[in-house]
């Protein structure tokens, strides 16, 4: 019998398509969100590969290169391909002492990619010191360093900081949407499959969480952290701050689908078979929305990093050693300062341009993930 | 219409509710009382104090009865518009909100209107000319609008004011009006420096109720009953306004009751960046200074704002659409 409708598939392999296939066929009409899937992927590449891409250490202070504006990369010497960077040298104004740098283009630092330079463990594991770009191998020994985006107050790498902060944030992201997913599925789930006075009770949840002005309470909750509190703790302090209030779309997006799906055929027959619910909502119902889930998931991604960004930019998230976009942009809050040093604005590219770019990927997974959306 | 409203204000006490429990439960977190602050502040100034005398103040304080007793008398007391009292400040939070409480609600509603006026004019638009010009840079506008967060926004503003301007943005008053009282010259002074926070704020909910006036109007466009009267010769604005704008403005009220949550907690953080005085910069600075009494009746007030703010835009609703009224 199995074997038999083995190869009845089999003879009609060509006119099969699965519904990831399906799916997939729909998604890559979107070109903007095909382009846009394309630089979110190059962005979690960074956050996972973030010491290999980083090109100074990111925590090592120096004074001296306090507040250095960035520095070009020059692709050409001449004809010959041969990237270089000109030596900043810092001259102090004698009459108000601020300090300045100037490109001395006399002095040129060579680049090159697979550089040698801090050393690092690879995910904890592997030593390593090689990064994607650095310092010339001939130029190691001379204390050159390249800021391809410039320098922070303490004279930290800017570009290498907002790599590790894509790390911290993005991740912020992933664990956040995971947390809401976990409470809003199941929520919703109970909520659409059980009805009645279940149903009542989280829908007026829901709104009520709604109703609630959210940042406040975020601030509250993250202003009351103990003070003494790790890194660590403080990243998953957030994160469940976050999740707590934002799960309730979700939660109406599977409630709904599960209030359509109940009255579907193939669920009446699992009932009638006499199939646990846990087996029916798992096994049956909630994998024929998988595809319109992950659209919903990744659109709640990008106001998870908005809101860790706020939160940290505050004052009230992550705060420094730990490297956040957030943590990043508090060097942005005074406005006359940042006149002076406009490169401490940088930070806001990424921010923006990931938010961008997941919003579109998700309305175009949406639009994909819909059998039945116009194919206009 | 009464069932819809019985239904709306039953969630909004509930909600009130809720968030009056966590004010209460923050304002019990810290350790110690009013009557120990007091002991602490009086010992400084070189006073000592017995034992009995601080148990009497406790008694004067009602600090000495059970929790729910206290939480009664205190949520007594916000609703007859005693909010408390800082003891970091050592002043009522009273004096503290005052006046921002008022310009924190003037700012959400002057947002409210700005996405109405801006975005259904351009909603309408992009719908009639549709893949125009306009309607693709509006759409395009509109996608940045929803993703580059507010504070972003505010700070892309203030640094472009400071740099091209040589203005600092910040602030809702000219300094000769911080603290006039209140007239004409006043009030257009306001008005002035309200515009940017208002652009602000109200960039994302102006993106989005674009597209969703857009969408609801394309929807109705091509309905037969707008053929019919284009056949019989109405002018083709008269006849857009009349009838498809009608329907398609619908979701937008209800929008708005959605959107309102969003602006009171939004105005938070763009009044810090911008340093408007409305409660956001207060609430930062109560929880820097972890003063918890503060804190907890100005997230209780912008709940009970929130509340008010939904229910207002909700009956906005049930006025305009029978058939909410019916469900």
């Amino acid at each position: 019998m199995t074997v038999d409708t083995q190869e009845n598939n089999e003879s009609r392999d060509v006119t099969l398509a699965s519904e990831r296939q399906l799916v997939w066929a729909r998604f890559r009409r979107h070109k903007l969100a095909l382009i846009s899937t394309v630089i979110v992927a190059l962005f979690y590449l960074v956050a996972f590969g973030a010491e290999f891409v980083a090109v100074n250490d990111p925590v090592e202070t120096d004074a001296k290169r306090s507040l250095m504006p960035p520095q070009s990369i020059h692709l050409f010497d001449g004809w010959k391909p041969a990237p270089y960077v000109c030596e900043m040298v810092g001259k102090r104004d004698p009459v108000s002492l601020r300090k300045s740098f100037e490109a001395d283009c006399t002095k040129r630092i060579p680049v090159q990619i697979f550089a040698r330079g801090f050393e690092y463990k690879f995910l904890g594991l592997l030593r390593s010191d090689r990064h994607l770009i650095g310092v010339g191998d001939s130029e190691r020994s001379q204390e050159s360093l390249v800021f391809p985006l410039g320098t922070d107050v303490q004279g930290r790498g800017l570009f290498s900081r907002i790599v590790y902060g894509t790390r911290t944030s993005l991740s912020i992201g992933l664990v956040g949407v995971t947390l809401t997913l976990l409470i809003g599925v199941s929520l919703g789930a109970v909520s659409g499959y059980f009805g009645g006075f279940i149903d009542t009770l989280i829908q007026r949840s829901v709104e009520i969480v709604r109703a609630i002005p959210t940042i406040p309470i975020w601030l509250v909750l993250a202003g009351i952290l103990p003070r003494d509190w790790g890194v660590l703790q403080i990243y998953f302090a957030i994160t469940i701050i976050i999740s707590l209030f934002a799960w309730t779309d979700l939660a109406r997006v599977v409630r709904g689908r599960f209030l359509s799906l109940r009255e579907e055929d193939f669920v009446t027959a699992a009932m009638l078979s006499g199939a646990r619910w846990q087996r029916i909502v798992f096994r049956h119902m909630l994998p024929s929305f998988y595809s319109h889930l992950i659209a919903a998931t990744t659109l709640a991604i990008p106001s998870m990093i908005i809101s860790e960004t706020a939160l940290s930019f505050l004052g009230l998230g992550l705060r420094s050693p730990a490297i956040s976009w957030g943590v990043l942009l508090q060097a942005t809050q005074n406005v006359h300062s940042v006149a002076l040093t406009p490169w401490l604005m940088i930070p806001a590219i990424p921010v923006i341009v990931v938010i961008l770019a997941l919003n579109f990927m998700g309305d175009g997974l949406r639009d994909a993930a819909d059998p039945y959306a116009s194919t206009s | 219409m009464w069932v819809f409203l019985a239904k709306r204000i039953g969630i909004g006490l509930i909600t009130i509710w809720a968030l009056s429990l966590f004010s209460f439960i923050l304002i019990q977190l810290p350790k110690g009382d009013y009557v120990t602050s007091e002991m602490i502040a009086l010992q400084m100034e070189g006073e000592n104090v017995t034992d009995e005398e601080l148990e009497n103040l406790r008694i004067y304080f009602g600090l000495d009865k059970p929790v729910h007793m206290q939480y009664l008398s205190w949520i007594g007391n916000m609703m007859r518009g005693n909010l408390g009292y800082s003891y970091a400040q050592r002043t009522p939070v009273n004096d503290i909100l005052g006046q921002r409480l008022l310009l924190t609600v003037l700012y959400a509603a002057a947002t409210v209107v700005f996405i109405w006026v801006v975005a259904i004019p351009i909603g309408i638009l992009s719908a009639v000319k549709q893949y125009s010009f306009a309607d693709y840079s509006f759409t395009t506008l509109g996608f940045i609008g929803v993703a580059v967060p507010d504070f972003l926004l505010a700070l892309l503003f203030l640094w472009l004011g400071f740099v091209f301007f040589g203005v600092s943005m910040g602030g809702l008053f000219s300094p000769e009006f911080v603290d006039a009282p209140w007239n004409l010259a006043r009030i257009w002074d306001l008005t002035k420096h309200l515009f940017i926070p208002i652009i602000v704020l109200g960039t994302s909910g102006t993106a989005s109720l674009i597209r969703i006036v857009r969408a609801n109007l394309l929807d109705e466009l091509h309905k037969p009953y707008v053929v019919a009267a284009r056949a019989r010769g109405l002018r083709e604005w008269r006849l857009i306004l009349k009838y498809p704008v009608r329907l398609a403005l619908n979701p937008a009220v209800s929008l708005t009751a959605y959107i309102f949550p969003f602006l009171i907690s939004g105005s938070v953080i763009v009044s810090v960046v911008l340093s408007l005085p409305t409660i956001g910069p207060t609430l930062l600075q109560s929880l820097l200074e972890q003063d918890l009494q503060l804190a907890g009746a100005i997230i209780f007030l912008a709940g009970v704002m929130t509340v008010v703010g939904t229910l207002i835009s909700d009956i906005l609703l049930g006025l305009l659409d029978p058939r909410i009224r019916q469900a």
